[in-house]
């Protein structure tokens, strides 16, 4: 075996960029969502700024237009989505993770992999060159619903609309080809010995979001390829004036749209049941009912996506329908966070800085998820559809998803990728600084959308039943919030990179888990283990009654002597 | 320089039995995504088609050349068959060489790109009596259904071709010749459907 590892090890740009080694590609991935969040995260600052105090020359950005304002919340939504949730929580952990953890030296297409990344990089770059041309950036909503998204006339960006079209559909197929690879690489290549029920709950949750993506993206490819005809050919698909039908694109788009909900919360349930298992040394509860609430949660994901156009006059016995759906769609849910909370009962809980992610991830969800209740039901929607209510809760599931989540999952396998641990006391201040200001930023939202106030509002000065003092008081406190939760990742930044460089050096298994990517070096060499491992037990064997350590890690054969592996 | 990395390949040692292989994996869950994406055309066409109140084609469109195209369809049909039987015939052991199975192989290509230029001449003559991307509904979903499927047949062709100059090479891999296969069975199955709901 060791003749086909005369890996050549030079170290040059050139090597790096072009790598097919799946932790290079995943660290990428990793980076580059990274700087578009910073990207996105400045958007909301400028639109936010704009909505406390209109007219504004906002410090570091200038006077917010209408237009840019359009182009600003398009996309920043579009980023947090594509650029940021899907790269890191999918393509980054999915890269690094999945070969570490299931016992391989790399993925089964590294040349994929690597194609992967490139299309990826080329969608971000053509994303953010749409801002720069005539027109500017594409201001018709992260939805981008026809006419106005069709019509160069409605939407005054011809050039930004397309190009913005174009960056989504590249990315799809970065995506495609990255859940490709991470399939058949956990059918064909895990570590001798193991079995469905060994693979870690992290990597089946990354392995079901991939096969939901591929499952659910073909419909907006489709539409996307007709939308791009509407715009630059002519074609009249969305069309209602030549027979077109713009409701049919609502339906493309959220056919995908939901799943994808889904797509990037498997992930990050993953995460946390991996971290909140090494955190209260407990097995997890249930491991098959997590895995088959999973795969429930994913086909009914497919059934829900009306529910984004109860008001788009669709036949109300329809909607009857998906209401039914959508709620139902709550319990499986519900279910999985009954269940890590029974994973954490009787543990012996350690608050380190991921525990700490991990816990918050599963509260605030559920505050999202319970809020989801009002808009799913189809007669309480018709009031609080396009509100701020909406707004606030989409972003009490994503937040948690996107950014808790990724936070839980970096604070977690940093040592492993780094081969240093982070400051623990800088990462509790982020983690307050960050948790704290984000309930103060959209719990004010929820009772401004329960109030009247509609979605993509420019100025709330020329509405005079929105523009009370009230009401702007709380816009004023959600905008500081923001800024005070933007200037708090500075922390993480700073301990991300001092780390690097001054972190104590973690050794192979700091946090004394179980799963495979803990028995090689921090950080793992290229091909991953001198000898690859083999598995002879389940993930999460924490606190086994008789062995002398409270861990038994899935490398160590059944007669060997406890603790031997660290 | 960017060979570098990929002169070692494959780089992954197989440790356990392969029920299917890699690249047929791979390329099924690409299939998976295109027979989504091809659900979703076909039902935008019907609801297309169910809003225009009963006349299809539009007034002043022509009618798609339904006899015609069932040849074409028969051929590519007979393509499928003759790609399952080579897969047959190489899976056998020492088949690779076999310059029957390489004709066979040929044959079933050249089906293939008869399908697609055959089809290619039916849209010349459809341009000329006036059906364009941008005349009518009717118009613009054929083009953009039909030239979708010969994008993927194309492309699947190339594939072929791909296997087969290696294949008289003496060095197809398994993995990628089943990926091709899978390929050009998602090509021959789903034209009948698109066949019968666009011409009919
Ligand atoms: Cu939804």
């Amino acid at each position: 075996m060791s003749d086909s590892h005369d890996h050549h090890e030079s170290h040059g740009f050139m090597s790096y960029a072009f790598s097919t080694d799946h932790k290079v590609i995943g660290m990428q991935y990793m980076f580059t969502g990274m700087a578009m969040a910073l990207i996105g995260g400045f958007f909301a600052y400028a639109f936010r700024m704009q909505l406390a105090f209109p007219g504004m020359d906002v410090p570091l950005y200038g006077i917010v237009s209408s237009a840019e304002y359009n182009s600003l919340v398009t996309n920043h939504g579009t980023i947090m989505i594509f650029w940021v949730a899907m790269p890191v929580l999918i393509a980054a952990f999915g890269n690094f993770l999945i070969p570490l953890m299931i016992g391989c030296d790399d993925m089964v297409f590294p040349r994929l992999n690597r194609l992967s990344y490139q299309i990826f990089l080329l969608s971000a770059i053509v994303l953010i060159s749409s801002f720069f041309v005539e027109g500017g950036g594409f201001g018709g909503a992260w939805t981008s619903y026809p006419p106005l998204s069709a019509k160069a006339e409605y939407n005054l960006t011809p050039l930004g609309s397309s190009l913005w079209l174009l960056a989504v559909a590249l990315e799809f197929v970065a995506f495609l080809l990255g859940g490709i690879n991470f399939i058949t690489t956990v059918m064909n290549a895990r570590a001798p010995g193991m079995t469905m029920d060994d693979i870690p709950m992290v990597i089946w949750m990354i392995v079901l979001a991939s096969i939901l993506f591929m499952a659910s993206v073909g419909p907006l490819i489709a539409g996307a390829v007709m939308l791009f005809f509407d715009q630059q050919l002519g074609t009249a698909f969305f069309d209602p004036d030549r027979g077109g039908d713009p409701v049919l694109w609502q339906h493309l788009f959220w056919f995908f749209g939901h799943p994808e909900v889904y797509v990037v919360l498997l992930p990050a349930m993953g995460i946390t049941a991996d971290v909140m298992c090494v955190f209260a040394r407990k097995k997890l509860f249930a491991y098959r009912t997590v895995l088959y609430t999973a795969i429930g949660t994913g086909v009914l994901s497919f059934f829900v996506w009306a529910h984004h156009q109860f008001i788009s006059g669709i036949d109300p016995r329809m909607a009857n329908l998906f209401t039914v759906t959508t709620l139902l769609i709550s319990i499986p849910i519900a279910e999985m966070c009954f269940v890590y909370i029974a994973t954490l009962y009787g543990g012996s809980i350690r608050l380190t800085t991921p525990m700490l992610w991990a816990l918050a991830f599963l509260g605030e969800f559920m505050i999202g998820g319970v809020t989801g209740i009002f808009l799913g039901a189809s007669g309480s929607d018709i009031y609080l559809h396009d509100s701020y209510f909406v707004l606030a809760h989409f972003h009490y599931t994503f937040f948690p998803i996107a950014i808790i989540g990724v936070f839980a999952g970096i604070t977690f396998w940093y040592p492993k990728m780094f081969g240093k641990m982070m400051n623990e006391t800088m990462g509790k201040i982020h983690f307050w600084g960050t948790v704290i200001p984000f309930n103060c930023i959209f719990i004010p939202l929820f009772l401004l959308g329960i109030g009247g106030q509609h979605r993509r509002i420019y100025n709330y000065e020329h509405f005079p039943e929105l523009a009370g003092k009230s009401m702007q008081d709380m816009r004023v406190f959600a905008t500081v919030s923001l800024c005070i939760m933007l200037i708090f990742q500075f922390v993480f930044l700073y301990n991300f990179f001092a780390s690097l460089l001054k972190g104590k050096e973690a050794g192979k298994n700091p946090w004394k888990s179980n799963t495979l990517e803990w028995t090689t070096e921090s950080p793992p060499p290229h091909g991953n283990w001198k000898e690859l491992p083999n598995c002879y037990r389940g993930p999460y064997e924490y606190s086994v009654e008789g062995r002398e350590e409270d861990y038994w890690p899935q490398n160590i054969p059944d007669d060997e002597p406890a603790g031997g592996a660290a | 320089m960017m060979t570098d990395n990929t002169a070692t390949f494959p780089s992954v040692p197989q440790r356990r039995p392969v029920v299917i292989e890699n690249g047929a994996i791979g390329m099924l869950l690409f299939v998976v995504c295109e027979v989504m994406m091809f659900a979703g055309l076909v039902s935008a066409f019907n609801i297309a088609r169910a809003g225009a109140g009963g006349v299809w084609p539009p007034m002043g469109q022509p009618r798609l050349p339904l006899e015609e195209t069932a040849i074409n369809t028969i051929a590519l049909l007979i393509s499928g068959v003759l790609i399952a039987y080579t897969a047959q015939r190489f899976n056998r052991a020492k088949a690779v060489a076999d310059q029957t199975t390489h004709r066979i192989l040929l044959a079933a290509i050249l089906l293939g790109v008869f399908f697609v230029g055959f089809q290619g001449m039916e849209w010349l003559a459809l341009l000329k009596e006036g059906l364009t991307l941008t005349s009518s509904q009717h118009g613009s979903f054929f083009y953009l259904i039909v030239g979708m499927h010969a994008l993927h047949a194309v492309g699947a062709i190339l594939f072929l071709v791909i296997c087969w100059i290696n294949a008289r090479r003496g060095k197809m891999g398994k993995s990628a010749f089943s990926a091709a296969c899978v390929l050009w069975y998602f090509v021959v199955g789903v034209w009948p459907f698109l066949y019968l709901t666009l011409y009919l």
